[in-house]
This record gives structure tokens, sequence and C-alpha cells, in this order.
């Protein structure tokens, strides 16, 4: 009888090898985390002030089946207990998705086992069911080194875009910034932690768009950030850091919640979730927390830090849900460096 | 004693299985196609002809360069994670040794694979036969096609070049070789995936997790940081 029901339970295998970070972590019946193994590279890209493409790819190959290995002994399973294998298959840097999907690709047939390709924002929402049991209709504020989005949800494994970023995503804008103060690499948490320091007291502007659109532009806002310090040095005028993260960091995060606030009124929603990697923003969190724990009926959902960054276990809880929609990915599964989510919602 | 083997190190696609002695599957394709879509697939159908389960493997053989850096991660991700999850040893053979492997087995004299580098460059390393076993005489190493026909005309042995990038080189190799450079014939230019799996039957296992390709070259971004940091110390 205790062995029909642990038939029962649903463990899916999760990698994301996207960006910088070799990930493999296993989910339980979509919500339990058993195993959640991240190998960063970030010391490795930090002297060239970016992740380098081909060093990544270069260290995906060196980490992978270490990480796999970990990830199987932390949750203390078999293959034969494997539901599904659930990998990222876009958008990110092609090579380095290649070896996490071919990774994928051999585990699912050397042990006949179902593969399912996730959606890497998909991934990015999904961490939030490890925190709490999602209900729609829900929005999620996407923020990352790569995108910024408001991803409108009816039910599970459907995705709505309603807004993106025109230009530089936020966590971009973040980096530019803060080579801009000579900051050091990755230099969102930096300006997070200079905004703290500082007032803000620099007029910066705030890009709203068209009325009612829920797109962003943050590249106009980077401009007059690096503006604003060429101008100081030709007066030979000091410029407080302190000050000018905070004001950046204010300007950035009047849009997000402003845009966010427009959206769960018009949408009417139950849930508000932050995903990606500029959730662990403490500006922006105590923000969101200020204007929304409040709200009667609408939960606010933030994820830990761990899992507001590139992690597999957010890949698995994805590919629960898609698994469970019975979306199922061929052995010809390729790499989509430029995928869309909407990929989710045909099927 | 089962083997798979697979080599996706550039634009020729390559899986074969070996039972024993014998070779009871080879697939080969050289088509500009993507081989991540289709190594897996590849194997798949292999194996289902051939009857062979993943279970039933014994060990797998890897071409782990040089080549296409994205070409050989493809082919060494998929050989590093079967040899890990089945349990079974991991062999990594060069890709130019596996051309010299057939062709180089009934000449008479040296053998160099090559694999165009662009500007000029070229891989290769310098094979033969000695009493039945495959010797290396050059490691697989970068450099001008130019410089290696200068280097090879100082030996006194016929040279047998082998490889689709042939054409692009050839010219200097008969201003240079004259009568002493043989061109293998277009049948010889693919490298056959059945020599890599027989290379790689007899070597000794690598150690799965540390098994990397054989980049030859560093990284471009990494090489530059070397050198601007070895200025700074100067
Ligand atoms: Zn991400």
């Amino acid at each position: 009888m205790g062995e029909f029901m642990n038939k029962k339970d649903q463990w899916i295998m999760g990698i994301e090898t996207s960006c910088d970070e070799t990930a493999v972590a296993i989910i339980k019946n979509g919500r339990e985390m058993a195993a959640n193994v991240v190998a960063s590279q970030i010391e490795s890209h930090k002297r060239f002030g970016g992740v380098v493409p081909e060093i990544a790819s270069r260290h995906h190959v060196e980490q992978i089946t270490i990480v796999l290995e970990e990830a199987l002994n932390q949750a203390g399973i078999t293959y034969s207990d494997l539901s599904a294998i659930a990998v990222t298959e876009g958008p990110g840097l092609v090579g380095a998705l290649l070896i996490g999907v071919n990774a994928a690709k051999a585990i699912a047939f050397a042990h006949g086992i179902p593969l399912v390709g996730v959606h890497h924002i998909a991934g990015h929402i999904y961490a939030n069911r490890l925190v709490a049991e999602m209900k729609f209709p829900l929005l999620s504020l996407v923020v990352s080194g790569g995108h910024t989005e408001l991803v409108y949800m009816e039910e599970h494994g459907h995705f709505e875009v309603i807004g993106e970023t025109r230009d530089d995503a936020a966590g971009e804008a973040y980096d530019k910034v803060a080579r801009t103060l000579s900051l050091p690499y990755p230099g969102g948490p930096h300006i997070d932690r200079l905004a703290h320091e500082g007032e803000p007291s620099i007029n910066l502007p705030r890009a709203w768009l068209e009325e009612g659109s829920y797109d962003f532009s943050f590249s106009g806002l980077k401009s007059a950030v690096i503006n604003t310090v060429h101008n100081a040095e030709q007066r030979g005028e000091k410029i407080v850091p302190e000050d000018l993260a905070a004001s950046f960091q204010q300007s950035v995060i009047d849009v997000l919640v402003t845009k966010t606030g427009r959206a769960m009124d018009e949408y009417k929603v139950k849930q508000l979730l932050l995903a990606g990697g500029v959730a662990a923003n403490k500006g922006l969190r105590a923000a969101l927390e200020d204007k929304f724990a409040n709200n009667p009926g609408i939960e606010l959902i933030i994820p830990p830090l761990s899992l507001c960054t590139d992690n597999a276990a957010m890949i698995a809880a994805a590919g629960s849900i898609l698994f469970e929609k019975g979306i199922h990915s061929g052995l010809d599964l390729n790499a989509n460096p430029g995928l869309d989510i909407a990929i989710h919602n045909d099927k | 004693m089962k083997v798979l083997s697979i080599d996706t190190s550039n634009y020729p696609l390559g899986v074969a299985l070996l039972e024993g002695d014998k070779v009871i599957g080879e697939y080969i394709t050289n088509v500009k196609k993507n081989h991540s879509v289709r190594v897996m697939p590849a194997i798949e159908m292999l194996m289902k002809d051939c009857d062979v389960k993943p279970a039933d493997l014994d060990k797998i053989v890897v071409a782990k360069g040089p080549g296409s850096y994205t070409g050989v991660r493809i082919g060494v991700t998929i050989a590093k994670t079967l040899a890990w999850t089945l349990n079974i040893p991991l062999a990594g053979v060069s890709s130019l040794e596996i051309f010299a492997a057939s062709a180089g087995r009934y000449f008479d004299g040296v053998v160099s694979p090559l694999f165009d580098a662009r500007r000029g460059q070229i891989y290769t390393g310098l094979y033969r036969y000695k009493e039945g076993q495959l010797v290396t005489l050059v490691k697989d190493q970068l450099l001008l096609s130019k410089d290696w026909a200068d280097q090879l005309s100082e030996q006194n042995e016929n040279v047998l070049f082998i490889g689709n990038d042939l054409p692009l080189h050839q010219d200097i190799f008969e201003e240079t070789l004259k009568d002493q450079a043989v061109y293998a014939a277009p049948t010889e230019h693919n490298p056959r995936p059945a020599e890599l799996a027989l290379l790689g039957r007899d070597r000794e296992g690598e150690e799965v997790h540390s098994f990397v390709p054989n980049y030859i070259r560093l990284a471009e971004a990494e090489a530059n940081w070397i050198e601007a940091n070895k200025e700074k110390k100067l």
C-alpha cells in the first residue's frame, strides 16, 4: 500500500543553463523542493565585467554532471521515480542553453522519461508556486537582467504578456548605471545598497509612454543618469553617488509600481507575483509591500532571494504544470534563444 | 561489449554502434543542419534499428575536438551525460585522429587530417600506423596551412591529407609538397563514427565529471584577458 501511494507522487527534475548558472533541481508534486543545486559562474565572469557567452558555455560543460549528481543525491531518489525532466529551452544564450537541453535529452532517452521544454520566464513566475499556491487570475511582475514584463495569467500554464520593455531591461539599466558610477559587476545590488544611504534628490525622468500602455522603457533614464554624471564632471562638481543611486532607483520603482498597480486594477487579479533576479532588490520589495501588501482581496507574493535569481527549481515547478497539461517535447527539442512564452498557450 | 560513438565536431554528424569487433550500425550525414536537433533522434533511430537499448550499452566514445566549439560541446555533453547516467565508461578521441584511423590504415606514409580554422589556419595533427597501431606523431594543433606545409616538406615521407575542408588549402600543399602530397578520395572526407568507436573501445575510461572538449584555443575573451594582465604585471 505504501509503495502504491509513493508511486502517485509526481517527481520532476528541472535543468536550467540559460545564462551563467548551471542548475538542477527536483520538485515533488509541483510545490515541494526536494533538491535545488546552483553552480554559479559569477566569479569567472566578473573579470570581464559581464557574462561572456563562450566562457559560460564552457563552464556549463564542466559543471553539468556534477550538478545533476548532487541534485539526485540531495533528493534521495532514482531515475525510476522521475515523472518528467523539465529543461529551459529559451530564451537565453544559445550556447549555454544547448548544454542543459542536450543533457536533459540524454537522460530522458537513457531512462525513457518524458521531456518538457520550459520557457525561462514561465519558470521565474512559477518560482512563486514553491512559496504559495497560485490563485487566478493573477499578475506577475517579471524584472531581471534580461526582462521587464507584466504577465497576466488566467489559469495554469497560460501566459499573456500585457507589457514589456521596449529597450533595456531594468536589470540592464542597473548594470549600466553601476558602470557609470564605477561600481563592480554585477551592479544591481550595489545600486540598491547605495540607494538606501542616499536621498532621491536628483530629478530624473520617468518613461510613462502613451496613455494606458503597460510597456516599459529604461534607456532614457539610463542616458539621463550618464548625462548627469557627465555634466557634473564638466562643471567640476561632485555628484553624491548615494543620491544618484537613490534617484535612479526611485524612478525605476515609480514606473514599475505604478504600472503594476494600474494593471492589477484593470485585470482584477487575486494575486501579484514578483519574479526575476531584480526581485532581490530591497527597494523594489519594500515599495511593493508598501503599496500592495495591505490591499484587501489581493495577495502579494515575493519569493525568497534564492528563488528569484536563476535556478532550476522554478523550471521544474513550471514543468510540473506543463507536464500535467500533457505537454511533452521530443528528442528533437532545440535551444531557442528567442523563444516566445506564448508557445505554452497553444498546446 | 556494446559501444556507442558520437561525433558532432564539425558539419558531419556521425553515430555508430559496435558490438565486440562488429560494426552493427553506422549513421553519417554531411549537411549544414543543427546537430542539437538531430543527434539524439539519430542515436534513438540507430539503436532502435539495431535492437540495442540504452541499458545494453557498455561504453560511450565521443569525438572531443578540435572542431566547432558548439558542435563539439553538443556531442561531449550528450556523451558525458549518457555515460554518467548509465554509469558506464566514457572515452574521448581526437576528432582528427578518426580520419587517420580509416584512411591511414593502408597508406605507406604519414597522415594529416584537417579542419579549416579560418584566416589561412587549420586544425591538424600528424598520425601513422606502426605495426597495426595508429600512433600520434604530432599532437593536434592550430597553425597556418602554409607553415604546416613547410614543416611537412622537411621530412621525407609521403603525406596523406584528409578532410572536407581540404579544397580550401590544397593549392598550398600542392605548391610546397608537390608529389609528396596525396589527397584522400571524397568517401574518406567524412570521419567514420565506427572508427571512432573502435579507437575508443579499448581506451581507459576518463573521469566523467571533469571531461571537457579539447578546444585547442582559449575563448577569445579569456586570451585577451590573460594578455592584458600580462602587460599589467610587466
Ligand atoms: Zn532569469
